[in-house]
């Protein structure tokens, strides 16, 4: 039996408003992200002793070269380049640091600069397998991988692309609530049907849109949160796994398939009890696939399930109730922690205009790093109000 | 099906030369060494044989380091399809819309692959080769089942003629059509739906044998060409040079002495004249022209043949000093070969063993035929593979080599 979480209060959740293009560095993100969780906590910088960063385009830094250039001097500093899979482990990670005493405040700092150029970069150089056996072949980036991984859904399962579009469009009148969002224009059904191809089944509103921005949150022990008068979530339960199923020919599961149960247990919950869920979803597909994987529904009931619920904010199934990253944008390793910051604001009733009624129990879901042909990373946690 | 590219616009811009992304880790050249010989080689295991892509520097099922490039069943599953309509690479938008598959192979892995038009949607049997693509970098594509890569017409699919230097609508330039195996290989070539072939000769004012029947080829134009001659070369290339889309260079000048059987160097200095300094003044005279034509439309400056000899790998002390003007010219066809790479122009380096013409009188057969030759040359410009060994002696001569190099030059020493 895993030990719980006891005494572990997560905090302060903050997204700092993204941009399409950026002149700044990562530095100047990460930097504007902790001034911000200094604001909201009202702790000064010395109190904060423990660090843990996610950025792709920190590079050639990393969290340690962060610490001069930010003047920080912590005594415990994580470095968490998991792409969407971030937010969780770096939760997790901080989590039991903060319970055993090695540090007292944990930021998590996860973010991105976006330059004109930087997203071909980054994809150009994204991982050895990415450059050797993925870039060549038409440098679709993760479009074309996840047009194999849609265009297998649909015909193995029976999805339609309106299926996919109704979680695109309810997440796009979630973001409406939500200041932060790149997307401010409503989306209908008929809109995302006829967008531009991007990568056959995948259309425009299928895709993320590269961005800069930012977001954080703190990890404490509830004394200190209590102490600081700051609302704050407990942390029930996580799960995390890499390159699981490796043997799989196309990927149709990850690591939740495996863990589901061990988090579940852990939470003293199932998936019937969450108030809210937030995926990760760079793509609907993702967003189905963990649906499937962390049973809400079957395997290969995803489009069901979608066609029996509504998933904005105040619908039968609140998902991704910021917009998610397909209508606030993809801020590079921020996108890690969009679904982590946005569950913190609905358990602890700030998320003003779109606030899930009476929601007690959460559930984040990380997904990350498509290393090749199939993304690697795969955790999720529970918190409660 | 193909259609014969329109006359070019000279007021309308050329388009320039960009190259899908070229870069790779050092094992993944793996790959590339297996493709520029027209081999589909995968990394496998030599103590658990589990065969791996993408590359690795050890084994994923049992950690071993004793990983080896060995040829793989091309067999496999078309598990997923798609289109592109947006790419992040400059070669790649000029170009869209591009096909792309994700191939369960048998042999294990799955794999990425650009995918021929002819094979349908997934879910479907394919066959998968690996080719150079325009960087001159392996990259694997996806063919109907059941075909080779010379059946499937990789030079008919719009999207994999990229990977190939097929003849057909093109025009070339032969440098010396006096010798049997420059007159099969215009033969050849033709046959192949040149577009129009150049055919130098150096001694003008002589009628060689064969003359008459290379004249009646409706492609052929004869033109005077000495590729010792400096200030002739450069009016060739002032001449045609803007419109060669494949230069073959067969021009060769082949005695039989070693060292000690020919006193003084003339012979040596004629051999390196054309062999390695006609190489040179080729290259300098004609490759900037083909450089700049790197990406012409759809009948592009495209490859650059070089006729050396097996005996470039390692001296042949009978052919002694011809053999190290071969040497010579492997080793400036390897700069070659880089400063075209910018370009998309494949420099394919031929490397044959004894040809059956008079200058290996006396070498016991299996010789090598010009019309055999000649084939493979063309065989090696459809197929898009960089270097090539045709005929047994060569073959047997490779692999000797590839064994090791220090063995081959003790047994060619006694």
């Amino acid at each position: 039996m895993r030990r719980g979480y006891e005494g572990v209060a997560v905090a302060v959740p903050v997204t700092v408003p993204y941009v399409r293009y950026s002149i700044r560095s990562a530095h100047w993100w990460l930097a504007r992200c902790l001034a911000d969780l200094l604001k909201q906590s009202g702790l000064r910088k010395d109190d904060i002793d423990g660090f843990s960063i996610s950025s792709f385009t920190l590079s050639p830094d990393t969290a340690i070269g962060l610490t001069q250039h930010l003047g920080l001097s912590p005594r415990w500093l994580d470095h968490v380049p998991f792409g969407g899979a971030s937010g969780v482990v770096a939760l997790r990670r901080a989590a039991r640091a903060v319970q055993a005493g090695d540090v007292d405040v944990v930021a998590c700092l996860a973010g991105d600069t976006n330059h004109v150029d930087s997203f071909r970069l980054t994809l150009a150089n994204f991982s050895q397998f990415a450059r050797d056996a993925v870039y060549p072949y038409g440098a679709g980036g993760p479009n074309a991988s996840f047009a194999f991984l849609t265009a297998y859904y649909m015909r193995n399962f029976g999805a339609t692309r309106a299926d996919f579009g109704r979680l695109c469009v309810a997440q796009r009148a979630n973001a409406l609530k939500f200041p932060q969002a790149l997307f401010k224009k409503p989306l209908t059904l008929e809109e995302y049907l006829n967008a531009r191809e991007i990568a056959d089944p995948l259309h425009l509103f299928d895709c993320v849109m590269p961005c800069a921005g930012a977001d954080g949150f703190l990890v404490m022990t509830d004394e200190r949160a209590k102490k600081l008068g700051l609302p704050f979530a407990r942390l029930l339960a996580t799960i995390e796994r890499h390159n699981a199923f490796a043997s799989d020919p196309v990927q149709m599961r990850a690591g939740w398939a495996i863990d589901r149960a061990d988090l579940y247990e852990q939470a003293g919950a199932g998936p019937e009890d969450m108030d809210l869920v937030q995926t990760y979803d760079d793509y609907p597909v993702i967003s189905v696939m963990q649906l499937e994987d962390l049973g809400f529904c079957a395997k290969g009931e995803g489009a069901d399930f979608i066609r029996r619920h509504t998933f904005t904010w105040d619908g039968t199934f609140p998902l991704n109730t910021s917009g998610g990253q397909l209508s606030v944008g993809q801020a590079g390793a921020a996108g890690g922690a969009l679904g982590m910051v946005e569950a913190l604001r609905q358990l602890t009733r700030q998320a003003e205009g779109r606030q899930v009624k009476d929601a007690k129990l959460g559930l984040v879901s990380g997904f990350g790093m498509i290393n090749f042909d199939r993304g690697l990373g795969s955790g999720a946690a529970v918190l409660s109000c | 099906m193909l259609e014969r590219p329109k006359r070019k616009n000279p007021v309308l811009r050329t388009r320039l030369p960009t190259l899908p992304p070229g870069a790779r880790s050092r094992v993944a050249l793996g790959l590339t060494a297996a493709a520029a010989l027209g081999r589909f080689e995968l990394q496998q295991c030599r103590d658990c044989g589990t065969v791996q892509y993408p590359p690795r520097e050890a084994c994923q099922k049992c950690l071993s380091i004793r990983l080896e490039w060995k040829p793989q069943p091309t067999e496999g599953e078309l598990l997923s399809d798609t289109v592109l309509h947006h790419s992040n690479d400059l070669f790649f938008r000029e170009r869209l819309p591009w096909r792309l598959g994700l191939v369960k192979l048998d042999c294990g892995p799955t794999v990425v692959a650009h995918l021929h038009e002819r094979v349908a949607q997934a879910p479907r049997r394919v066959v998968v080769a690996a080719k150079l693509d325009r960087a001159g970098q392996a990259v694997l594509v996806a063919l109907p089942n059941g075909s080779t890569p010379q059946e499937a017409d990789m030079a008919e699919d719009r999207q994999l003629r990229e990977f190939t230097c097929d003849p057909k609508f093109r025009k070339v330039l032969v440098t010396d059509g006096k010798t049997a195996l420059g007159q099969a290989i215009v033969k050849t070539l033709a046959a192949a739906g040149a577009d129009l072939i150049w055919v130098g000769h150096s001694e003008p004012w002589k009628k060689f044998a064969g003359f008459d029947e290379l004249k009646a080829i409706a492609q052929v134009t004869l033109l005077p060409l000495d590729v010792t001659d400096s200030k002739n070369v450069k009016e060739v290339a002032a001449e045609i040079g803007g419109k060669v889309d494949i230069l073959v260079n067969n021009a060769e000048y082949h005695r039989t002495h070693s060292i000690s059987s020919r006193y003084g160097v003339d012979a040596a200095r004629a051999e390196m004249d054309v062999n390695y300094f006609g190489l040179l003044r080729l290259a300098q005279e004609f490759g900037p022209a083909m450089r700049g034509r790197g990406a012409d439309g759809l009948a592009s400056a495209v490859a650059w043949v070089n006729v050396l000899s097996i005996y470039a790998l390692a001296n042949f002390p009978p052919h002694g000093t011809f053999s190290a003007s071969k040497a010579a010219a492997h080793s400036l066809s390897q700069c070659l070969r880089a400063e075209m790479r910018p370009a998309g122009v494949r420099v394919i380096n031929v490397f044959p063993g004894p040809i059956d013409d008079e200058w290996n009188q006396l070498l016991p057969p299996p010789k090598v035929t010009p019309a055999g030759l000649s084939s493979a040359i063309v065989k090696a410009l459809r197929e898009g593979v960089e270097d090539v060994y045709p005929g047994d002696v060569a073959q047997e001569w490779l692999a000797r080599w590839r064994d090791n190099p220090k063995a081959l030059e003790k047994e060619l020493s006694t």
